[in-house]
């Protein structure tokens, strides 16, 4: 499968760092090579956080994604700071409740998701991060439907497991989509 | 063999200590190196070992010093200002010929810096971590898993040549999550310290743990004796991994954080048909002086890339003994370099 380096990036708060660690742990449960590098520090209180993640069959060279094949921005300023640096042919994601911007490249593919509104409407609110993964997946297959939801069962703490039902609600929207 | 489970960096080296048998944990907080605190802070009770927060890292490791002389396994960990602090500490361990483990998880300075992962506690690690004629064992890992693995093997080095080791790791492996298989928990077999200063029931003479020597000729046979251990450190312990390095003209050295930038770097001009390798020291004292020795004698170029001005440079020249070029690129105060700034270098002296 094609090696897949993903930013993922928002406000703090919106699970931006949860959201990658569910894709983080689709892989490890594909037995693939991956890294998950989050950005640290007061970064993740209130302002913008972001994670890099790296699936491939060959073992992970630098953790840090700089030139993101996949882009998934829940905000303005992370779509307008990683917007030129996804490789051609690359694939953003991002959450358009948000970020009332269009991309203006024509070199790469882009969803618009209303991933926020739908995560209101639906009585999710919090998860239009899992909405995009749900979304995500769909897109480009990067594991199967079965091993998402295991890998929802492993990020999410057995203290928070009534929150299961919730996430996977939410993969189910971002399919939808 | 034990299913892979994610853990970043931190945890896995907070975890493989505990499963090298060390239960005795003495810290303080410091970003990015707090959460190998807090899972020790949870773990440590349940294995009915020691978690402590002292008030400063100085009262840290005079406490990891304590706890060494009684014989037990013991840590502490930090990040860069915090080592700095500990450093008087680590000197009375080696004056005390006291094994324990030191874990530095590296942020960009000098003075409080940043937050951010750096490379530029090389020198300190290797070359001046306190007042005195002395080494400490440098461990210098690229993985979580190579996290795991080197906790263990610094604690047994530790122990078998009685003085302090650390784990040189950086903020971007501290934070990253890998996959990673922890050992089989297993009761170890741990080593036999009979100078340790613990309770004996007046069974024998009492030890003393000491670096206090007032007659300068008894200091300077100890310190020579420490020496002659030293020698044979260097001789049995220095390790690297060297990678497509058989047939290149030229051999990036780099270690941890910034050797896996390195590694994708040297992938790509591969892939590109360019003679590229990479040498990876894992151990920075002992450095691994064959293995770039080995290197000046058939590459054209060595570049040696490092998170800091250019410090781990200076051991590449010594050790190449003016037989080929070495060339530096470093970033710096928290900057990660990119495959392509590397690929940039490499091509120039390629050119």
């Amino acid at each position: 499968m094609k090696d897949l380096n993903i930013v993922f990036a928002g406000f703090g708060g919106q699970g931006i760092l949860f959201a990658g660690k569910v894709v983080a742990y689709a892989g490890l449960i594909e037995g693939r090579e991956l890294s998950w590098l989050p950005s640290y520090g007061p970064e993740m209180r209130g302002g913008t956080a972001n994670c890099s993640i790296c699936l491939s069959d060959e073992p992970i060279g630098s953790p840090l994604v700089t030139n993101p094949n996949v882009l998934i921005a829940m905000n303005r300023p992370s779509l307008d700071k990683f917007v030129n640096e996804v490789e051609p042919g690359g694939t953003i994601l991002l959450d358009s409740s948000l970020i009332d911007e269009r991309v203006e490249r024509d070199d790469v593919t882009v969803f618009y998701v209303p991933a926020s509104k739908l995560a209101e409407e639906n009585g999710l609110k919090g998860l239009a991060n899992i909405i995009l993964v749900g979304k995500l997946r769909k897109e480009l297959a990067f594991c199967t439907e079965e091993t998402l939801d295991k890998a929802l069962q492993k990020c999410i703490p057995a203290r928070k497991a009534d929150m299961l039902g919730f996430n996977r609600k939410a993969l189910e929207i971002g399919k939808a989509q | 063999m034990a299913e892979k489970v994610l853990m970043k960096g931190n945890e896995a080296l907070a975890e493989a200590a505990i499963q090298a048998g060390c239960h005795h944990f003495f810290g303080y907080p410091i970003t990015p190196q707090t959460e190998l605190a807090a899972y020790m802070a949870k773990r440590m009770p349940k294995i009915g070992g020691t978690y402590l927060q002292a008030e400063s890292e100085i009262a840290a490791v005079n406490m990891v010093l304590g706890a060494a002389a009684a014989g037990v396994r013991a840590m502490t960990s930090s990040s860069s200002p915090g080592i700095s602090l500990k450093g008087e500490g680590i000197s009375y361990m080696a004056g005390s010929d006291l094994p324990a483990l030191i874990i530095n998880v590296q942020r960009g300075g000098p003075g409080l810096g940043g937050i951010q992962p750096s490379q530029s506690d090389y020198w300190q690690a290797t070359k001046a971590l306190g007042h005195g004629d002395f080494q400490i064992l440098v461990f210098a890992p690229s993985t979580v898993q190579e996290m795991v693995d080197l906790v263990s093997d610094a604690f047994d080095k530790a122990d078998e040549y009685r003085m302090p080791a650390m784990i040189l790791a950086d903020g971007m492996l501290g934070q990253m999550m890998e996959p990673v298989e922890l050992p089989e928990h297993k009761d170890r077999k741990l080593p036999e310290k009979p100078w340790a200063a613990c309770g004996h029931e007046n069974k024998r003479e009492h030890n003393i743990i000491n670096s206090l020597y007032l007659t300068p000729n008894a200091l300077e046979d100890l310190v020579r004796a420490r020496y002659e251990r030293y020698k044979i450190v260097e001789e049995k312990e220095q390790r690297a991994e060297e990678y497509r390095t058989e047939d290149a003209d030229v051999i990036v050295v780099a270690y941890g954080a910034s050797s896996r930038v390195a590694r994708s770097a040297v992938n790509k001009a591969r892939e590109a048909g360019k003679k590229v390798g990479l040498i990876r020291p894992i151990t920075l004292w002992p450095f691994p002086k064959d293995a770039i020795k080995r290197a000046a004698d058939h590459a054209k170029e060595l570049l040696v890339v490092e998170m800091s001005m250019g410090q781990m440079v200076d051991d590449v020249r010594l050790a190449a003994e003016c037989r080929v070029p070495v060339h530096f690129y470093g970033r710096t105060g928290g900057v990660i370099p990119t495959p392509k700034e590397i690929l940039g270098e490499i091509d120039k002296l390629l050119k």
